[in-house]
């Protein structure tokens, strides 16, 4: 990851037109689910933006992310109808289940819970999305009990595709 | 013969992605010769998935609720007798009608045709707005019939959008942008989303329009990140339409071209403010400068700049269409035309309704929206957002436009509408607003980064029963000082949900810091569970206590130890017989 080849096409594409550094940055996040201190000196070096304001820009949006996450992205909807239909008990069964709070990753690197701010399901709230490289699932009406049996589904199914693949 | 599933979020959320293969597995294994494709959302999201089927006439049966395992029954019974009304998911009456009392202007399209497919928009009539525009109408025309439609904006603002466009268009500068707001960062509002992915292309085509009418050749669409597949629908629609010759150079031997490209946004509400959505397109931090100068003279690149969001654009097509009166006679005297609103919350129905302005709140809350889940008592609605405010009950006789809605304190913003029953704690609902805003202040100004941090903390002390006696007019006067000290719409608005609430809910914030009582029993350290008589002693409760906090025999009244009850409401939703109640 040290030389960051996989990020030199977003560079040669991006690394020049102007007003594109929120591309790369969500491009980067893409490859390495997360903008290191190195990446962004990486970038910095390649597009001529200085490193602080590549660092000002990434901690200003809430989709950017300075550590890494786990194998899930749990994006645990806090939307207005969600949190009247009961969110916050939703995210406190999950930080029960695995122990971890907004913005943890749990020990054995499979999920990170986020807050966000609305996932645009109201009408199935409460909602989360699960974000991981097989791509997005939302699941909607969550019951305190529902949401640990998805979570634990989640965790078996991937554990399954891993011992699939070591055959 | 085709089928049809909707497979909008909502949709797939529910499961929509399984039925639709569990459909197609069926047909190949039947061997029928019957197609199945996609649709967006129809807007009835409490009904998904829904499964249509359109026989060779074009007649629709509606099933909903259709979970894959239910599927073989309903082909079953479908094809047995001729129209399948035996089936216990064939859509109700009742749920008919609540399409059938909409007026679908924006949602004309959504849950009917495949977004990604553009024959099926083109043959929705899509995209002879802009042939019209082209053979027929100079600039001036179009911006004379979005004048006399009255369109004002759907984003929030209300501002009249021929204006707008003609301010752009007035200026001299060779390269002008339109730039599509579809960052709808309005918790509990997802019109937008429900347009991207289930129309895309209407989208396109009213950006088309605002472009030749102002003469911008190039349009940015700024799209929540949070949205993955309304971009990859939208994606996959500005390419079809670059294939068939909508978008690029010389559009239809026009001579004009115009093309757009999507940028992803990266999460910030302040964006939603035009002068901080373009410092982010240009890559900057999202945040707001003075205005004037406004974008229109000089916005993105400091070019002139339109900005409208999803729902104004997607008005446009069919203004053009069917005439700028057409329009203009639905609605208000100063509101005029159709608005969607997204009904959410504690309402049986919820889901995106589009119906002309001036509806009363009762009619849609109650006719369309089939009123208050679980039969509870209707409390208060909530518009417009962080920047909008909470309706009383009693004032649900108003009629929804600008105006009256802004009249008593809230706004129409983008048409959020969050529904609360008697459980909801307002102060709490002002809390979880300015949590909201605290955090998504870009901090430029300092009474909007400070101002809703204090008042933050005041709320936050009242719901946790450590109210003073003076908060309610600390708030009120933080409240005007941020409004004052704002520059941008975040904070000039910040503090309406906390006056609207104040306005209208005083006794709650009383009863909270003088009576230590929460009203809605909703805010944990102002109630206490304890069990009635109707305990029967069958001990689930006991031993479901994650503190082991509650005693008893069985088959005798169980008893709550409060010293050690954390209050996390295991009890009260495990127990069969309603005897865990709040005080």
């Amino acid at each position: 990851m040290s030389d960051f080849k996989e990020l030199k096409p977003v560079l040669d594409k991006y690394g020049k037109v102007p007003g594109s550094l929120i591309t790369i940055l969500q491009q980067t996040q893409d490859i390495y689910g997360y903008l290191s201190k190195e990446a962004i000196e990486h970038i910095s070096l390649a597009t001529g933006i200085k490193a602080a304001k590549i660092y000002g820009v990434a901690t200003f949006y809430a989709q950017f992310r300075q550590s890494p996450i786990g194998k899930y992205l749990i994006m645990m909807c806090k939307g207005t109808a969600c949190h009247v239909n009961g969110a916050d008990f939703i995210e406190e069964a999950i930080m029960e289940h695995l122990g971890i709070r907004d913005g943890e990753t749990t020990e054995d690197g499979i999920f990170t819970l986020n807050n966000v701010a609305c996932l645009g399901c109201c009408s199935l709230a409460p909602v989360m999305m699960v974000k991981s490289k097989d791509g997005d699932e939302t699941y909607g009406n969550l019951t305190k009990d529902n949401v640990k049996k998805i979570l634990n589904e989640i965790k078996s199914r991937g554990q399954e595709v891993e011992a699939a693949c070591g055959l | 013969m085709r089928i049809v599933v909707g497979q909008g979020s909502c949709g797939i959320a529910t499961g929509a992605k399984k039925t639709a293969s569990e459909l197609e597995r069926l047909i190949k294994e039947k061997d029928l010769n019957i197609q199945v494709g996609t649709t967006g959302c129809v807007g009835t999201c409490y009904l998904e998935p829904i499964v249509d089927i359109y026989d060779d006439d074009n007649n629709l049966t509606r099933y909903v609720k259709v979970q894959p395992e239910d599927v073989e029954k309903i082909m079953e019974s479908h094809f047995s007798c001729e129209l399948g009304k035996d089936s216990s998911h064939c859509i109700t009456r009742a749920d008919e009608e609540v399409i059938e009392k909409q007026k679908r202007v924006v949602l004309r399209n959504c849950g009917v045709i495949d977004p990604e497919n553009i024959d099926e928009y083109i043959n929705a009539g899509g995209y002879k707005a802009i042939e019209k525009v082209f053979k027929e109408m100079t600039p001036e025309d179009v911006i004379e019939v979005m004048k006399v439609s009255g369109l004002r904006g759907r984003g929030g603002a209300g501002f009249p959008t021929w204006f707008k466009w003609n301010a752009a268009r007035q200026n001299n500068a060779k390269t002008r942008y339109t730039v599509c707001n579809a960052d709808e960062g309005d918790p509990g509002a997802f019109m937008d989303r429900s347009v991207l992915e289930g129309d895309p292309h209407s989208l396109i085509e009213g950006m088309m329009i605002s472009g030749f009418a102002m003469g911008a050749n190039e349009g940015v669409i700024y799209c929540r990140a949070e949205y993955p597949l309304a971009i990859h629908r939208l994606e996959k629609a500005i390419e079809q339409a670059r294939e068939k010759g909508y978008l690029g150079k010389n559009i239809l031997g026009s001579g004009f071209d115009f093309d757009l490209r999507i940028k992803a946004g990266a999460g910030a509400f302040v964006c939603g403010e035009e002068t901080a959505l373009i410092a982010s397109l240009e890559g900057e931090r999202g945040m707001p400068r003075l205005k004037p100068p406004f974008p229109a003279s000089k916005g993105f690149w400091q070019l002139p700049t339109n900005i409208n969001n999803v729902e104004t654009l997607a008005n446009v097509p069919w203004i053009i269409a069917n005439g700028g009166e057409a329009f203009g006679s639905m609605g208000t005297e100063k509101s005029k035309g159709t608005k969607v609103f997204a009904l959410a919350g504690k309402i049986k129905k919820g889901g995106l309704v589009e119906v002309p302005m001036g509806m009363t709140l009762e009619e849609i809350i109650f006719d369309i929206g089939g009123g208050i889940k679980n039969d509870k008592k209707f409390k208060a609605v909530q518009m417009g957002g962080p920047s909008g405010g909470c309706i009383p009950a009693e004032l649900k006789d108003t009629p929804v436009d600008y105006e009256n809605i802004g009249r008593i304190g809230a706004i129409v913003g983008s048409g959020g509408m969050i529904v609360m029953d008697e459980d909801t704690c307002m102060v709490d609902m002002a809390r979880y607003f300015l949590d909201f805003t605290r955090k998504e202040s870009c901090g430029k100004c300092n009474y909007c980064r400070l101002g809703t941090k204090r008042m933050l903390e005041i709320l936050e002390r009242i719901t946790e029963g450590k109210g003073r006696d003076g908060d309610i007019e600390l708030l009120e006067e933080l409240a005007s000082k941020v409004k004052d000290g704002s520059m941008c719409g975040l904070g000039q608005t910040a503090p309406n949900p906390v006056l609207t609430t104040i306005k209208y809910f005083r006794n709650e914030y009383e009863d909270h810091i003088y009576n230590h009582t929460c009203t809605a029993k909703s805010c944990k350290a102002l109630f206490e569970f304890f069990i009635t008589d109707n305990c029967t002693g069958c001990t689930v409760c006991a031993r479901n206590c994650p503190v082991n906090c509650i005693s008893g025999e069985r088959k005798q009244l169980h008893v709550i130890d409060q010293t050690l009850c954390t209050k996390c409401g295991k009890c009260e939703e495990v127990c069969r017989f309603d005897a865990v109640k709040r005080r």
